[in-house]
């Protein structure tokens, strides 16, 4: 089939399904076909079809964070991941639904309605990048971009039955992710299956003097050990984690990929994480922190949404900010407000960076004895649309098993492990050593070149 | 927790419905918090941001030399109320 074909059959598939799914918050036809174009025979990616989460900025797209304030926004540049996909060929045919400036577990904080699971559209598809999740999930695009602050694209990709990818603190250039949490937040990789993302990591991975947090490491070719035999390379399982809050058949599936990893040759060994089991709380006390600040930019000034209701400076400020921003947001501003505090500051952001610091310490001393870490990603399958949305802290406990991979700025991937009694998808994490992507690839591919789900979605591009 | 004192530190305007909503859920968020409480520490060294090893060690600096950047018209293009080269803003004083 011809690029403009192709091209042509993922957007008439993206316009299809999304009335059902909302997992597009714009569907970009004029942009990608003009790309069409633009491709060369020669080209890394060869046009790709790529979904982007549209907190990622894409020069003249919009970029709405899945917030009324930036409703209208449309991106004065391409942020570097975007520019090194578009030099290597690759197409982005739309921008995906979010939870508001990632602020969820379930894209039910997005202020456009939530993205829907294509197992089951009763379901979320998770979050906050759960609209890339969704695109890539229902047979739209191959891959697609989404971001994590605490396991916005692995928690995701499990409940999607999809592979999700969050790399080492520093591998991708954050230039032009809009900053939620800047210690935390990193861009993140959906695939339909672990190549995908490896092909994609390889083309915007790497320094980038425009974010100086960006690691100046060599990328190596990530598609090279994809294959190699993965006998002999020892697994920690962290099962002390495995306890209260985690579902029995998510339970069930995690010990059954142990046993598959043991027959692809692999030593499993137990290991401790101490401080795992307060990493939520870490992550509560520093992301909201960090967002605090971070949202402050928006003020009805310099872009996106102003209240034509106020007359005076400080109150058009607050007034904006009040209507612009949704419920969820507006909790955690407060929250991170809160703790940085004068009187409080101490008690609650001193503490946590030091409670930070032994997660991180945590995971350096596991990595002496292993190569990878294997827990669930979620602790549950997808739930209902609704079934938490009243309950903060309930919302907050999905991201578990994730969150400390952030904290400690380790890399991950979720790769599915198997359908429950209901024909949902789960999803097996593994984590692995700073700048260790290559290994992880390569256990996550073999896994699922011999243990494929082997199953679609009910609402599948086909 | 004053919800309507940190409301007001963020610069957010909150209605008496949003207060009555946020106070108790945010006291059960800040409860769970605080089982950091339970952890004696000691003096380890906080960590500060999220770099490993090798970003503290990237070389970040640069020539100070003027660079192409968005031009002022790319740069207004977004804003609501832009007037003569200029943000607009509602009267300060």
């Amino acid at each position: 089939m011809s690029l403009q074909k192709s091209i042509s059959k993922t957007l008439d598939n993206a316009e299809r399904l999304n009335p059902e799914l909302n997992s597009f918050l714009s569907i970009e036809r004029g942009h990608a076909e003009a790309r069409v174009g633009e491709i060369k025979d020669d080209s890394r990616l060869g046009g790709l079809a790529i979904a982007v989460k549209d907190n990622i900025c894409t020069k003249g797209l919009q970029t709405t964070c899945g917030s009324r304030i930036l409703h209208n926004y449309k991106a004065q540049y391409d942020a570097t991941a975007i520019r090194r996909l578009n030099e290597a060929g690759a197409i982005v045919v739309g921008k995906t639904n979010m939870d508001e400036f990632a602020m969820g577990s379930s894209n039910e904080t997005s202020a456009f309605g939530p993205a829907k699971n294509p197992w089951d559209t009763t379901r979320v598809p998770g979050g906050s990048s759960g609209g890339s999740a969704v695109a890539v999930a229902s047979g739209v695009v191959r891959a697609a971009l989404g971001s994590e602050t605490g396991g916005s694209v692995r928690q995701p990709a499990s409940l999607c039955g999809i592979v999700g990818f969050k790399p080492t603190y520093g591998r991708i250039s954050r230039y032009g992710l809009v900053a939620f949490a800047s210690s935390l937040d990193n861009i993140g990789i959906f695939g339909q299956t672990v190549k995908d993302v490896a092909d994609v990591l390889g083309v915007i991975a790497g320094r980038d003097e425009m974010d100086s947090t960006s690691a100046d490491v060599p990328v190596p070719d990530y598609s090279a050990e994809l294959d190699s035999d993965i006998a002999g390379k020892t697994i920690g399982v962290p099962r002390a984690l495995f306890g209260e809050g985690l579902d029995d058949e998510v339970r069930d599936s995690v010990e059954n990929a142990i046993e598959n990893f043991r027959s692809l040759g692999a030593n499993i060994i137990d290991i401790e994480l101490p401080y795992a089991n307060y990493g939520i709380a870490v992550y509560y006390i520093i992301a909201t922190a960090e967002a605090s600040s971070n949202l402050a930019r928006y003020d009805g000034v310099r872009y996106g949404f102003r209240t034509e209701e106020s007359t005076a400076l400080r109150e058009m400020y607050a007034r904006t900010r009040e209507l612009g921003f949704g419920q969820e947001v507006k909790r955690r501003i407060m929250l991170g407000t809160y703790v940085l505090s004068s009187g409080y500051y101490d008690a609650y952001y001193s503490k946590a960076q030091k409670v930070r610091a032994l997660v991180k310490r945590d995971y350096q001393k596991v990595f002496t004895s292993c190569e990878a870490i294997l827990t669930p990603t979620s602790p549950s399958v997808a739930f209902k649309l609704g079934a938490k949305s009243d309950d903060p802290l309930a919302m907050y406990l999905n991201d578990v098993y994730t969150v400390s991979a952030n904290l400690a700025g380790i890399p991950g991937i979720s790769v599915p492990s198997g359908l429950s009694s209901e024909g949902l998808p789960i999803g097996v994490q593994l984590l692995g050593n700073f700048w260790s992507e290559g290994k992880l690839f390569n256990l996550a591919h073999r896994y699922s070149a011999e243990f494929p789900l082997n199953s679609k979605p009910a609402v599948f591009a086909g | 927790m004053d919800v309507r004192k940190v409301a007001t530190l963020a610069h957010l305007e909150i209605s008496d419905e949003e207060v009555a909503l946020y106070t108790p859920q945010m006291a059960e968020i800040v409860k769970y918090v605080e089982q950091l409480n339970e952890l004696d520490i000691g003096d380890i060294e906080p960590m500060l941001g999220g770099l490993t090893d090798e970003g503290e060690a990237t070389v970040t600096t640069r020539e100070d030399v003027v660079r192409p950047s968005l031009t002022q018209d790319e740069a207004l293009s977004q804003a609501p109320s832009p007037v003569a080269g200029h943000f607009q803003v509602p009267k300060v004083l």
